[in-house]
């Protein structure tokens, strides 16, 4: 995607001056710098002995080991960690995303009453502290359980009802923009050729949208990935997320830093990948809709 | 994402104003079939609302209803039936000269410290790093994707990194200042004490800025190739273009920019929590904390849930005047 303003600087005789290309590697390098240190100290630490980690820091490990990557799995149950994070993680991004193509097709492309209020209530939540809403989430949860049997207080279920939440507001605004940019007369053709309104979103408006819907379903998916203080407070030992399991690291005596390095690096592993491949469908779906 | 201001848009047959149902101005003909779907569109809505209700708004009525209720540990498996308390726990949220009330202050001044901050470098960093990034030039790929990794790290992953780089002994922020820059006469505290700001700062700003960066990267690309082309035929140099083209097309991006990393900076519990545990040193103790801390720690929901209610109405208030105060003056298409 050749971008706006220096596009073609080398055929132009207006070649950025010497006074902006220094600017500009000087800025770039600090902002990379910044950027990457703290996966630099990630990486380098999770590869050194316990006593180099507990010992004065060092830029080059003086010994290389891969000891702490098999470790993590027998210091904490990581593996189950990681099977629950992707179970809820992997739900809440399929229900949301789903539930928030219906919701933006419903006010991109019909007019009924009540289409403002809808869309100003679900952005304002973004505005609650999560702190305002724990507690009677939780004691919704426990009274729920208690009255119909359905379990969702400490279990998977209760974290991807709430975690799809979480990230519904911005990617029913994302998409909302995202479908109002694809031409109506599309879908409209699809109506007149016999579809109904259900084949017309399937068929014209998804397709046409899927930069959108996976920019949302990237951005859902890291939602429920990262999220902390719901996955404290709303899971038990059968039911712990990575976001609360890496905190098992530290014990009474020692905290094993390299092994805490080397776990942070395999639960990023996923979610930076998959955002790195699809970071052009965010850009790009960001400049279709939500940037607008 | 909490806005629904959008600025106006300039793209044949698409009139996006996204968070805006109501003044749509389209210049479509309006098919009559489409209106006569009577129930449709509800139904379509009806899995968001149903959970909008049980996750955020339900929930929220009960905590403000909560507010007005003595709610300790003895009433909290009884809570509809804990004494009926009206203002009372508001009143000792805002009692600033007892400890409890002159705490919640104190955080609050903390917060906002930290937040205009935090804001302000990572919209100057975001600001730079995607003007910069404009035009071609090898490496730009790449580090475009460098700069959105702290964005794509999980927020515990990569804050417990921080937290290890600023331990005091082992630590690689000290070892870098005290031992081979030789700026402190003893390696400092990071995790405890005054420093304990200045960390988290850091740590906020990396972690936030990348999104700063994509969002305006992203407005970026919606300006037309064609100003900056009959600017530099006018004879505008690189600098000029900045600031009379590139800053001002900027203007609605940054609106809303500006206003949801103030609310997620403002409500940050993740980093401070990964930081510094469940209650942070003073110098750094977050209103998020502070009020997780009343609630949980303490064993006062009552008093949390004030807390949190006042804690809301700030960030109501400021919001609107922000959309009052940013949307004057724009031929807005969806300003609320």
């Amino acid at each position: 995607m050749p971008s706006k303003a220096l596009a073609g600087k080398a055929r132009s005789p207006l070649a950025p001056p010497a006074s902006f290309r220094w600017t500009r590697r000087i800025i770039l390098a600090f902002l990379t710098a910044f950027a990457l240190l703290p996966v630099y100290v990630m990486v380098s630490s999770s590869l050194k002995p316990l006593e180099d980690v507990t010992d004065t820091f060092q830029w080059i490990p003086s010994e290389i080991t891969i000891r702490p990557y098999f470790d993590i799995w027998d210091t904490v149950p990581l593996a189950h960690y990681f099977m629950n994070s992707l179970l809820v993680a992997g739900a809440a991004t399929v229900l949301s995303v789903t539930i928030a193509v219906f919701s933006a097709y419903a006010v991109s492309r019909y007019r009924f009453r009540g289409k403002r209020v809808f869309t100003v209530t679900v952005l304002s939540t973004q505005m609650f502290p999560g702190i305002l809403f724990l507690l009677p989430l939780f004691l919704i949860f426990v009274n729920i359980g208690n009255s119909t049997g359905v379990a969702l207080y400490g279990s998977r279920g209760g974290l991807i009802l709430t975690y799809l939440t979480f990230s519904l507001p911005f990617s029913i605004w994302m998409l909302i923009g995202y479908f109002d940019s694809i031409p109506r007369d599309l879908d409209e053709a699809a109506m007149v050729d016999g579809c109904g309104p259900f084949g017309a979103l399937f068929r014209v408006v998804v397709p046409a949208a899927i930069p959108g819907i996976v920019a949302v379903a990237v951005y859902a998916f890291m939602t429920a990935w990262g999220e902390v203080l719901f996955a404290s407070v709303m899971t038990n030992d059968e039911t712990r997320t990575l976001a609360v399991g890496l905190q098992g690291y530290a014990t009474q005596n020692d905290v094993y830093w390299n092994q805490i390095m080397a776990a942070s690096l395999v639960v990023s592993v996923p979610v930076v990948a998959g955002f790195l491949l699809l970071q052009r469908y965010l850009v790009a779906g960001l400049t279709a809709g939500a940037v607008k | 994402m909490t806005s629904t201001v959008t600025p106006p848009v300039r793209e044949s047959g698409s009139g996006a104003d996204q968070g805006d149902g109501g003044a749509r101005r389209r210049r479509l003909p309006r098919i009559p079939d489409r209106i006569r779907q009577g129930g449709l569109p509800y139904l379509l809505l009806l899995p968001a609302v149903l959970l909008e209700l049980l996750v955020h708004i339900v929930p929220m009525v009960i905590g403000i209803v909560m507010s007005f209720r003595e709610l300790t540990q003895l009433y909290i498996n009884n809570w509809g039936n804990a004494p009926w308390r009206a203002f009372d726990n508001y009143k000792i949220a805002v009692d600033f000269d007892a400890p409890l009330g002159e705490a919640l202050l104190h955080s609050f001044y903390v917060t906002c410290l930290f937040t205009v901050i935090t804001v302000g470098l990572s919209w100057l960093f975001g600001m730079a790093a995607a003007v910069m990034l404009q035009g071609n030039f090898r490496g730009r790929g790449l580090l475009r994707a460098v700069f959105l990794t702290p964005y794509a790290l999980p927020v515990y992953a990569a804050v417990i990194t921080w937290a290890f780089m600023f331990q005091r002994d082992n630590g690689m922020i000290n070892h870098v200042l005290h031992n081979q820059l030789g700026l402190t006469d003893e390696p400092s505290f990071w995790l405890i004490g005054d420093n304990s700001f200045i960390a988290l700062v850091v740590v906020a700003v990396w972690k936030s800025w990348p999104f700063a960066f994509l969002m305006l990267m992203a407005g970026l690309q919606n300006i037309p190739r064609e100003l900056y082309e009959a600017a530099s035929i006018d004879g505008a140099g690189i600098w000029q273009q900045i600031r009379k083209i590139t800053l001002p097309s900027l203007r609605p991006v940054n609106q809303v920019l500006v206003l949801v990393l103030f609310l997620w900076t403002f409500n940050d519990f993740n980093t401070p929590y990964v930081l510094f545990g469940e209650s942070a040193p003073e110098a750094a103790d977050l209103i998020s904390i502070h009020i997780y801390q009343s609630s949980f720690v303490t064993w006062n929901f009552g008093t949390g849930s004030a807390m949190s209610v006042l804690l809301l109405l700030f960030l109501l208030l400021v919001t609107a005047v922000y959309l009052v105060a940013t949307s004057r003056g724009r031929k807005g298409s969806g300003a609320v």
